[in-house]
C-alpha cells in the first residue's frame, strides 16, 4: 500500500466505517421490529402457541430439522409441515405420536419424546402459527 | 517466550486439542448417521451428537482464542499478565462448565437438562449453537469477563499496539454480543432476528477482529516485517469486514418474516464480505515476500499461510456462492449452507488457531524457536490431510446440495425431503470417508507434539 495512506487514515476508516454501519444496521433493526406485527400476525399468538415454542425448544427439536430453513439438515423444514400434512394438526400430532421407541431399522427415525396432549396441542398450534408467518413465498414448494 | 506470564496459554491450548478431537469424533459419527439412520439410536440420537459437535467446536475455539490472547497480550503490551493466577482460575472453571454441560447432554434426555437447571426460570436452551443450559450461559458470561478484566488491565499498564486494541476489541464483542443469547422472545421471528446478533455478529462480525489481530502477531514473528506495514494492512481488512459484514447480517434476513428490503440489504453488502478475505489472501503473501528473516518454524508459516487461502475459499467464495436473494431462496437451509459452514469455519477460525499454536507451542515448551525438523514434517503432513480432507468434504457437501435443490425445489414434481435424502446418500459416503482421513490428520497432529529430535534454533 502507498506511503501516503498512512496506518492512522486506516484505522480512522475501520473505526468511523464499523461505527456509522452498526449504528445504520440498529435503525433498519427498529424499522424492522416496527413492522413486525403485520408480518408475523403475533394477534393469533396464543397461550398454545408459546407453550409450543417452549416444547419445540426443550426437546431440542431444531437439532434435527429446519424451521424456516434454519437449524440441521437432516430431517424436513417444519415451516411450512402444517400446510404438507394438509392444514390439519391432527396429523402432525399423529406423526409424533407414533414414532417408534427403538426407531426404525437402518433408517433415520424420530426419537419418541412421549409429549401429554397439553403439550402435542401446543406444538401443533406452534407449527400452525409459524405456517402463517409471511416469509417471502420461501420455502419455494410444498416439500420444504 | 519473552514473559514468564505467557504460559498460561499452555493449558487453555492443550484443552482446545482435547475438546478438538471430541468435536471430530462426534462429526464422524453424524456422518455415519446421515446414512446409517440407526447408528446409536436411540443412545444418541442425532440432534444430541450434532449438539455436542458444535459446541465443541465453539468451546475449543473460545479456548484457543483466550490461550491466544494470555500469550499475545504479554508480548505485545510488553509487561506480565495482570493476574496469571485469575486465568489460570478461569481456566478450570470453564473446562469444568464445559465438560458438565457435554456429560448433561450424553447422559440425560434433553427436556430432563432444561428442567434440572432450571431452564423455565430463564427459557435460553433449545436454540441452534446456543442449546447450553442457561447456568453455562452465565458460566460463559462469568469466564469472559474475568478474561477481559485481566487483559485489559494488563494493557492499561502496558505499550498498547494496533494488534492488541483490536483483539480487545474482538473479544468485548465477542462478551458483549454473546449477551443477546439471554433474550428469547416468545415470538419465534423475534427470536431469530437477535438470535443472529450473536451468530453471526459474533462469526462475520467481532470473531474476525480475533482472527486479524492473531493472524497479523504471527506475520510480525515470522517474517520480521514492519509493524506499520502489518498494521495498516490489519486495519483495512478488518474495517471491510464490519463495514460488509454488520449490514451483511441481512443475509439471514431474508425469509425468517422480515420485510422484504432486507434481500436487497443482504444481497448487495454480502457480496462484499469476500474483500477482506481476499485482502487477508494478499496481505499474507506480501509479507511473506517481503520477509527480513527465515523463521526456522515452517509449519506456523504454513498454518498462517493456509488461514487466508481457506478462509478465502470457505467464508468467502463458498458464502458468496448462496448470498444473493435469488439464489438463496433455492438453496436457503440446504446442504450448500452445511457446506459452507464447515470449510469457513475451518479455514477462517479452526486454522488459525492451529496457527497460534504451532508458533506459541515450541516456545511455551522451553524451545529456541521451533519444534524439531522430524516434529515439523509430521505437522506438516497433518495440515495437508486436514486441509485437503475438508476440501472434499466441502466439494461433497456441495454436490448433495445442488443435488437436493434441483429434485427437492426446482424439479417439474418436486420430491420428499426424505426420498432426496436416499438418493443423494452417496455424497453422504464419500463426505464421510473424507471425514475419516480428517480424523486422521488429526491424530497425526497430536502425534506431531510427541516426535522428538534435534530443535530448530532460531
Amino acid at each position: 500500500m502507498s506511503e501516503k495512506f498512512t496506518k492512522s487514515m486506516a484505522r480512522n476508516i475501520f473505526y468511523g466505517g464499523s461505527a456509522f454501519f452498526f449504528l445504520f444496521f440498529i435503525a433498519l433493526t427498529f424499522d424492522t421490529t416496527a413492522r413486525l406485527p403485520e408480518r408475523d400476525h403475533r394477534e393469533n399468538m396464543s397461550e398454545q402457541v408459546v407453550l409450543g415454542k417452549k416444547v419445540w425448544e426443550v426437546n431440542n427439536c431444531i437439532g434435527c430439522h429446519t424451521l424456516l430453513g434454519e437449524g440441521a439438515y437432516f430431517a424436513p423444514e417444519l415451516g411450512n409441515v402444517y400446510k404438507r400434512f394438509g392444514n390439519s394438526k391432527e396429523a402432525i400430532i399423529a406423526f409424533i405420536k407414533s414414532r417408534p421407541v427403538e426407531g426404525i431399522k437402518g433408517r433415520r427415525s424420530m426419537p419418541q419424546f412421549n409429549l401429554n396432549d397439553e403439550e402435542l396441542d401446543a406444538i401443533a398450534e406452534f407449527l400452525k402459527w409459524s405456517s402463517e408467518i409471511n416469509t417471502e413465498n420461501w420455502p419455494p414448494n410444498i416439500q420444504g | 517466550m519473552q514473559y514468564q506470564s505467557q504460559s498460561v496459554a499452555k493449558p487453555y491450548f492443550i484443552a482446545a486439542i482435547g475438546l478438538f478431537i471430541g468435536q471430530i469424533i462426534f462429526g464422524a459419527i453424524l456422518g455415519l448417521q446421515y446414512v446409517m439412520g440407526d447408528f446409536l439410536f436411540p443412545e444418541i440420537p442425532f440432534n444430541v451428537a450434532r449438539m455436542v459437535h458444535t459446541n465443541l467446536l465453539i468451546v475449543w475455539l473460545l479456548f484457543g482464542f483466550m490461550g491466544a490472547a494470555y500469550y499475545m497480550v504479554p508480548e505485545e503490551t510488553e509487561t506480565e499478565l495482570y493476574s496469571p493466577r485469575l486465568a489460570m482460575i478461569l481456566f478450570w472453571v470453564f473446562l469444568v462448565a464445559g465438560a458438565l454441560t457435554i456429560i448433561g447432554y450424553l447422559s440425560v434426555p434433553y427436556a430432563t437438562l432444561a428442567s434440572l437447571t432450571g431452564n423455565d426460570l430463564l427459557p435460553t436452551m433449545g436454540r441452534e449453537f446456543l442449546e447450553q443450559p442457561t447456568i453455562t450461559k452465565i458460566g460463559i458470561v462469568i469466564v469472559a469477563l474475568g478474561m477481559l478484566f485481566n487483559i485489559t488491565m494488563t494493557a492499561l499498564k502496558g505499550r498498547k499496539t494496533a494488534i492488541i486494541m483490536v483483539l480487545l476489541l474482538g473479544l468485548w464483542g465477542l462478551a458483549i454480543f454473546f449477551l443477546f443469547s439471554f433474550y428469547n422472545p416468545e415470538n419465534l421471528v423475534l427470536d431469530k432476528i437477535f438470535w443472529w446478533w450473536v451468530v453471526h455478529l459474533w462469526v462475520e462480525g467481532v470473531w474476525e477482529l480475533i482472527l486479524g489481530s492473531i493472524l497479523a502477531f504471527i506475520l510480525i514473528k515470522l517474517t520480521g516485517v514492519d509493524r506499520e506495514i502489518i498494521e495498516k494492512w490489519l486495519y483495512v481488512i478488518i474495517a471491510m469486514s464490519l463495514i460488509s459484514g454488520i449490514i451483511g447480517t441481512g443475509h439471514h434476513y431474508f425469509w425468517i418474516g422480515t420485510p422484504e428490503y432486507w434481500q436487497w440489504w443482504g444481497s448487495i453488502f454480502s457480496a462484499i464480505e469476500p474483500i477482506p478475505f481476499f485482502m487477508m489472501v494478499i496481505f499474507a503473501f506480501n509479507m511473506v515476500n517481503k520477509r527480513k528473516r527465515e523463521h526456522p518454524n515452517k509449519a506456523a508459516m504454513l498454518w498462517a499461510m493456509g488461514t487466508p487461502v481457506m478462509a478465502f475459499l470457505g467464508a468467502g467464495v463458498w458464502g458468496f456462492m448462496h448470498t444473493l436473494a435469488p439464489v438463496n431462496y433455492y438453496t436457503h437451509g440446504t446442504q450448500i449452507t452445511a457446506a459452507h459452514g464447515h470449510m469457513a469455519f475451518y479455514g477462517a477460525y479452526v486454522m488459525v488457531v492451529l496457527a497460534i499454536i504451532s508458533y506459541a507451542m515450541p516456545l511455551m515448551r522451553g524451545r529456541a524457536a521451533a519444534n524439531s525438523k522430524s516434529s515439523q514434517v509430521v505437522e506438516m503432513w497433518s495440515f495437508w490431510l486436514m486441509t485437503v480432507s475438508m476440501v472434499f468434504i466441502t466439494l461433497f457437501l456441495t454436490g448433495a446440495g445442488i443435488l437436493q435443490v434441483w429434485l427437492q425445489r426446482i424439479n417439474e414434481n418436486p420430491m420428499g425431503f426424505m426420498e432426496v435424502q436416499d438418493k443423494i446418500s452417496i455424497f453422504y459416503w464419500m463426505r464421510e470417508v473424507s471425514g475419516l482421513i480428517f480424523l486422521a490428520g488429526l491424530i497425526l497432529y497430536v502425534i506431531s507434539f510427541f516426535v522428538g529430535g534435534n530443535e530448530e534454533n532460531s
